[in-house]
């Protein structure tokens, strides 16, 4: 592939958003690992993307597009550690005054990147980003910046707080990361095991993010699924990773087309699911399985999920199957999530009756817990307890944010409360 | 890199824990000491004396004022100190892990700023 020349405004501002894109999360890792400074390499990787705005559409666009952004970016973060300006505001000026060899040392360690043979050092980044020393609440913006390179005001609309607050929380994060000197480093096999579940919790909270439609739901949503599998793929053998990796696979199958009415998972069609993602997720669920090894919560969640794709091949859900993975997960992650689909099961594959003492036995947080009232709806109406089933409703439709959501539920409420 | 483990917790003496307890905790102490310098990775090292024996000095209007007692009257108090150098935030952390304070209290990690050598502040990172 050459320089292209035809209308080449057009194709350069595609390229470098398609490049944006794709390689941020590689660049920024690249860029930011020698000194530890994400904010440092997100500013030089913006004025990157800004030159090639500018230089492409004039010169074409080159034929290694990441190769030019890093090299961009690298001068220009080379030129930073070299100008007195920027040592006098940054913590080198110390190091370089002192006669430590840190500033050097890091321009040597960009030079010997070749710009053809991009390293993959997103992995690094995951862990630094659900570092345990970063506050819990911030590691899922952070991956959400500076791996999947969505800007500060977005993240703040996902996450329903003001833009200046989430920045800021954002800002704090970066240089605590550089100043406490959190090492851009895949751990051990043996932190491996303390040190994974973060990561995967918080690429896990991305995708979660989606479900609250704030506008940014659908991106969110197919990012964070490619990012669940990235990280399953660079990790190469966590059975962990590979679920989750299942889980939003398959739960992206069944995603209906935004704008739709909502239609709860029994009452779906499954000749509207996407069957190639449905034997993708089953393909990433079996990399996970480890004969003899007791499965983790996302291997379990995935294998949920599994089985209600599976309505699509069978034709009916197997419930039995659904009991059994749901008392494993919640004997493991007793969430309260977990435990009201648990009860939701239980009062459909024995009786309603058994699913409201599950129900009955949850603790008070159940009372603002949108999916505790809609189950509980479910299983009185059942149960024929038609008054107390559409109260059950309204009070879940009340808590809903969701419009097809809450119009779906408040029907539910007229049709148990109706003559 | 720099990173001093600052030891905080409960103060205990002979009579609050027991001889044998506070025995135990100097043999832990000096074992401690051993493995992180055969590390070498210890800077310094400096076990403190009970607040109780601590005298604060604070200026009132421009005059100092002496007070008898530690800066913050707290239930846990700095029981001492460890500096060590290491590579990076994980490398502290595994030190941090193995500090016997830990058993009586916590252990916070603060990265160094600056330090004195040859009577010249100089860079700790």
């Amino acid at each position: 592939m050459g320089p292209v020349l035809v209308n080449p405004g057009e194709r350069a501002a595609q390229v470098a958003e398609r490049a944006a894109r794709e390689s941020y999360g590689r660049l920024v890792a690249l860029l930011a690992a020698p000194a530890g400074d994400l904010e440092l390499a997100e500013d030089t990787l913006a004025q990157a993307f800004e030159r090639a705005l500018t230089t492409w559409p004039r010169d074409g666009v080159p034929d290694n597009p990441e190769g030019w952004l890093l090299a961009v970016a690298r001068n220009r973060q080379r030129d930073l550690w070299k100008s007195a300006a920027h040592r006098r505001s940054r913590s080198l000026e110390a190091a370089v005054d002192a006669g430590a060899d840190l500033g050097a040392g890091v321009v040597a360690t960009l030079d010997d990147l070749d710009p053809d043979r991009i390293p993959d050092r997103r992995l690094a980044l995951l862990f630094v980003c659900a570092h345990p020393a970063i506050a819990a609440d911030v590691r899922t913006p952070l991956m959400l910046q500076v791996v999947l390179g969505f800007d500060a005001a977005a993240i703040a609309r996902a996450f329903a707080v003001p833009a200046a607050a989430m920045s800021q929380r954002l800002v704090r994060a970066k240089r605590r990361i550089r100043d406490a000197r959190v090492p851009f480093a895949v751990p051990g096999r043996q932190a491996m095991p303390e040190r994974l579940p973060w990561v995967l919790e918080a690429v896990y909270g991305c995708y979660a993010l989606s479900f609250q439609d704030r506008g940014e739901g659908d991106s969110l949503a197919g990012e964070a699924r490619h990012l669940a599998v990235t990280t399953a793929r660079l990790l190469g053998d966590e059975p962990e990773a590979w679920s989750l990796a299942a889980l939003l696979t398959l739960t992206s199958a069944r995603a209906a087309a935004p704008g739709g009415p909502y239609l709860p998972l029994q009452d779906q069609d499954p000749g509207t699911w996407d069957r190639g993602l449905i034997a993708e997720g089953e393909a990433y669920l079996r990399r996970a399985g480890r004969p003899g090894r007791a499965p983790g919560r996302f291997q379990l969640e995935a294998a949920i999920q599994a089985v209600h794709c599976d309505r699509a091949r069978a034709g009916a859900t197997d419930w039995d199957a659904l009991c059994t993975l749901y008392t494993a997960l919640v004997a493991i992650a007793p969430s309260l999530g977990g435990r009201v689909a648990h009860a939701a099961v239980i009062g459909r594959a024995r009786s309603p009756g058994a699913g409201l003492e599950l129900l009955e036995a949850l603790p008070v947080e159940r009372e603002r817990f949108q999916p505790y009232h809609a189950a509980r709806g479910d299983l009185l109406a059942r149960l024929g307890r038609r008054e107390e089933a559409a109260a059950a409703y309204t009070r879940a439709a009340a808590l809903t944010t969701d419009p097809a959501a809450r119009a779906f539920l408040g029907r539910r409420a007229e049709e148990a409360g109706g003559p | 890199m720099r990173y001093m483990l600052l030891f905080h917790h409960r103060e205990a003496t002979e009579e609050s824990v027991g001889a044998e307890a506070m025995a135990e905790g100097m043999r832990a102490m000096a074992s401690y000491a051993a493995t992180l310098e055969q590390a070498g990775i210890l800077v310094s090292g400096q076990v403190l004396r009970p607040s109780a024996d601590s005298t604060t000095l604070t200026l009132v209007d421009g005059e100092p004022r002496i007070q008898d007692g530690p800066f913050a009257d707290t239930k846990e108090q700095l029981g001492g100190v460890v500096v060590i150098d290491v590579p990076d935030l994980d490398a502290a952390l595994d030190w941090a892990r193995q500090a016997p304070p830990l058993s009586w209290g916590s252990v916070e990690i603060r990265p160094g700023g600056m330090h004195i050598e040859d009577g010249k502040w100089v860079p700790s990172w």
